[in-house]
């Protein structure tokens, strides 16, 4: 029980007591690889394992911006009617500008979606911060808000993009840099940013102090309704951006697009380690969250123990056992 | 097996037989978490009919070991022995069954049920398979009663005063049959007649032949009604005493070990005649209103008064914490309260009362928790500067003499009066001109007491003003170069120099006649 006042003991003063919350998703992460390997060895494949992190990026993405909402105490279940919906505008202001603009409807339908995304973040953020609505409810109704949207723009049906489009809009999910499928690149550029901004940045400390106990925020000076503010618009701007990518993967929007998303991506927020109850948030074990999601999902289907229509079950599974973990690890 | 015939049983039994033998002994106690001992060897009688205090510093083990008592906590060594038989509670319940119960500091309730609702909440009275409401009620009503305590066992805990709150805990605790009532600092959180109530409850425990273990960081309480005194230092027992005879001077001398210096600076000069803070026709709805006061320059302003009188939410609504209108002018400058960080960046720095819920963040280290008022002045460019915020704690914790076992420690494994110190930091970190102290040494140590009445000394002398909120009005008096007394919502007087005696203050804070000094100046 020494005690120290001076300045003396503060070179050994680095974070190593680093937990559970901090390795444990890079550690289920590696034994999952483990594990598949085991069961199946064509799973380790670098074709499949980039198959795999592509399709784990839309999740990625959002949850990246759901680690800022999580982080500073609020949540977003509109995420995948969102991401529907700005789906459907955006396929459906390119194909209206491509006659006129041609290949350059693509850009301008990319920043109108950015647009139309941090304006929906936008409004998520404030019907719960200036209007004072519990962020479950506020998000559920504009889930149901963004879903009747996309149904009703598409009339029931589908919103494809545009023939002149499609072949200049592919690489975008399809394309390579340096081997590297995009969207692992996009999403990994997405994350950077996100870590800066939340372990560099003034606002980071913001988000964690909000997240962590509104009130001493409060009498800390900081702006509670600004701050959860930008969280959900970040998260808007990120739903974008996987929209973005989502685009030529099917290459339409139908009403049934992003459905349970939203169960994906806070399930990939909570196993990252980030509480669900607000706080420091973390960014890259939410992707790894992400990445675990779509890994054990792509396990179900190279495996024949668990039928793959139990996928979304069994991600329902896991968020229940990450709450467990991070319940019984205090 | 109800609680009227319990008390009834209660005296019987301290009539008849063995009442001289201890009802409870604490034989060789010792508790480690980890590789930290918090009590070592601690041995204790507990006498039937006696009030025990139980005193020591902040971190001395004196929780630790009412808990241990309580069976909130298994001993790592050491055995309690009841009427010469040894036992172990390894729950609370085993305890309460023993006639052990312990009150807690904090209040444990639940705010959206009733009154009689929390007080059976647990074990409700059944009939015929329902619960029996009509009984609880009643059995609530007649147990409130007893305690002198007015609310209504259908209001919600939510609705009644935390005073109030408070009684409703003892009384679920003295619900039960009971040999020994531990008390857990249970005078924190009021204030004048409140404790005087409190205090006679305790003594009527007394009589009524239970035994009494209280923990109170006031030692003038102890003296008043403690019949022993067992002194904690550091997890080791330094010895029971008989209270008569004991100073608190005494008392404290034994807790720290070593002699104190006086508790309170000595004052300084009269401060200038600057004026810092002027408010006029300050209104805070619901809370206070007519609120005019000037502060000085290096003056040291104190605001008396009961809990509930508005003075917190005084400066919640300056600070723009709640909503509020008037007239703030603050060096000079009219400053708008309706915005959240005016006052703050307007230079008045606000020390909050309720330091774990709304001034540190306790799972956080103790950088982040420093710099969170003033996160501007730690980056640069885009980035937040980590070594420069290092550098702000060393210095901290160097200035305000802040002991830790490591840097890396969260704020929530500090001590109280280390806490308070670092809140303090946190303050002056934004710079400001003034600062306003809730209730600068709540649960604090003595030790820690003195330090902190010093460090307010110091910010006057080097010209800030500094106003003190306190429900204590020895501190006040202590500290103050002037004190404004209010009372519900108001601001009833002020006394200076020769009147301010603690006499003084109480008539000002609770009498009907509003003074004519109610503005001053």
């Amino acid at each position: 029980m020494s005690v120290i006042t001076g300045s003396a003991a503060l070179r050994q003063e680095r974070d190593w007591n680093i937990g559970w919350t901090d390795f444990g998703p890079f550690l289920a992460l590696l034994a999952l690889l483990v594990v598949g390997f085991l069961v199946n060895p064509d799973f380790l494949s670098a074709t499949n394992l980039a198959n795999v992190i592509t399709r784990s990026a839309f999740i990625a993405i959002i949850a990246v911006g759901a680690t800022f909402v999580i982080s500073s105490g609020g949540l977003d279940l509109s995420v995948g009617a969102m991401a529907a919906f700005i789906t459907g505008i955006t396929i459906m202001f390119m194909n209206s500008m491509a006659p006129e603009w041609g290949v350059w409807a693509i850009p301008a339908g990319m920043a109108v979606a950015v647009i139309v995304g941090t304006g929906c973040g936008l409004m998520n953020g404030l019907i719960v911060t200036v209007g004072r609505i519990e962020p479950f409810i506020a998000t559920l109704g504009t889930m149901g808000i963004f879903r009747a949207l996309i149904t009703y723009m598409s009339d029931g049906g589908t919103i494809p993009i545009d023939r002149s489009l499609r072949e200049a809009y592919r690489p975008v999910y399809f394309g390579t840099v340096g081997g590297i499928p995009l969207p692992i690149l996009i999403s990994i550029a997405v994350a950077a940013v996100a870590s800066f901004i939340l372990y560099k940045m003034k606002y980071g400390r913001k988000c964690a102090a909000v997240g962590a106990n509104e009130d001493v925020a409060r009498y800390s000076g900081i702006s509670i309704v600004k701050t959860r503010t930008i969280a959900y618009a970040i998260q808007g701007a990120c739903v974008a951006i996987a929209a973005i990518c989502y685009v030529p993967r099917l290459g339409a929007a139908t009403p049934t697009t992003g459905v349970l998303w939203e169960l994906q991506v806070i399930t990939a927020v909570v196993i990252g380690g980030t509480a669900l109850r607000g706080g420091k948030g973390h960014v890259w074990g939410t992707v790894a969250g992400a990445v675990i999601l779509e890994l054990i999902a792509n396990l179900m289907v190279l495996s024949d123990f668990v039928s793959e229509y139990l996928v979304a079950g069994v991600q329902g599974v896991i968020i229940i056992i990450a709450m467990l973990i991070q319940r019984f690890s205090k | 097996m109800f609680a009227a015939s319990r008390l009834q049983q209660e005296s019987d039994e301290a009539a008849g037989g063995d009442t001289c033998g201890p009802v409870l002994q604490a034989k060789g106690m010792s508790k480690d978490y980890g590789p930290v001992t918090v009590l070592s060897d601690v041995w204790l009688d507990v006498l039937p009919g006696r009030i025990h205090a139980i005193i020591g510093e902040n971190g001395a083990g004196k929780s630790t070991f009412m808990r241990l008592l309580a069976g909130y906590a298994e001993p790592t060594a050491g055995t309690l022995s009841i009427a010469g038989y040894d036992v172990r509670f390894s729950r609370p319940e085993h305890a309460q069954q023993a006639g052990i119960v312990l009150v807690h500091q904090e209040i444990l309730l639940a705010e959206g049920l009733t009154v009689a609702e929390n007080l059976f909440l647990g074990r409700e009275l059944m009939w015929n398979g329902m619960v029996d409401d009509q009984s609880m009620r009643r059995i609530a009503a007649e147990k409130l009663s007893e305690l002198g305590c007015r609310v209504s066992p259908n209001a919600l805990v939510r609705d009644i005063a935390l005073a109030d709150r408070q009684l409703v805990q003892i009384a679920r605790a003295l619900l039960d049959d009971y040999k020994l009532v531990i008390f857990d600092e249970p005078t924190a959180v009021l204030t004048g007649d409140e404790v005087e109530r409190l205090l006679g409850i305790i003594l009527k425990i007394k009589e009524q032949g239970a035994a009494v273990l209280y923990i109170s960081h006031r030692l003038d309480e102890v003296q008043r009604i403690a019949d022993l005194v067992s002194v904690l230092r550091d997890g080791k027992m330094v010895g029971t005493y008989p209270a008569e005879g004991l100073t608190q001077m005494d008392m404290a001398r034994l807790m720290v070990g070593r002699d104190l210096a006086a508790l309170y600076p000595v004052k300084r000069l009269k401060a200038s005649n600057v004026p810092s803070l002027e408010v006029r026709g300050l209104v805070v709805s619901g809370y206070a209103k007519d609120i005019f006061f000037t502060a000085h320059k290096g003056e040291i302003l104190g605001f008396a008064g009961m809990i509930g009188a508005g003075r917190t939410e005084v400066f919640e609504g300056i600070m723009g914490l709640r909503p509020a209108h008037g007239s703030v002018v603050l060096n000079g400058r009219i400053i708008d309260i309706r915005h959240s960080r005016a006052a703050m960046d307007g230079g008045i720095g606000y020390l909050t009362e309720d330091r774990k819920g709304k001034g540190l963040l306790l799972n956080e280290k103790l950088a982040p928790n420093l710099t969170l008022s003033a996160l501007t002045r730690f980056h640069s460019g885009l980035m937040m500067r980590k070594a420069r915020e290092q550098a702000a704690l060393v210095k901290a914790v160097e200035n305000y003499d802040i002991r830790l076992k490591s840097f890396g420690v969260k704020a929530g494994q500090l001590s109280g009066g280390n806490q308070q110190k670092l809140l303090l930091a946190k303050v002056l970190l934004t710079d400001p001109s003034i600062i306003v102290i809730d209730e600068p040494t709540r649960g604090i140590d003595i030790a820690n007491k003195a330090q902190i009445y010093a460090f307010i000394q110091r910010l006057a002398e080097e010209g800030k003003t500094c106003i003190v909120i306190s429900s204590e009005m020895q501190e006040l008096i202590g500290i103050c170069d002037r004190i404004l007394v209010m009372r519900e919502g108001r601001i009833t007087g002020e006394v200076t120099g020769e009147k301010m005696t603690e006499h003084e203050i109480a008539l000002l804070a609770t009498s009907d006649v509003t003074t004519a000094a109610s503005r001053e100046e």
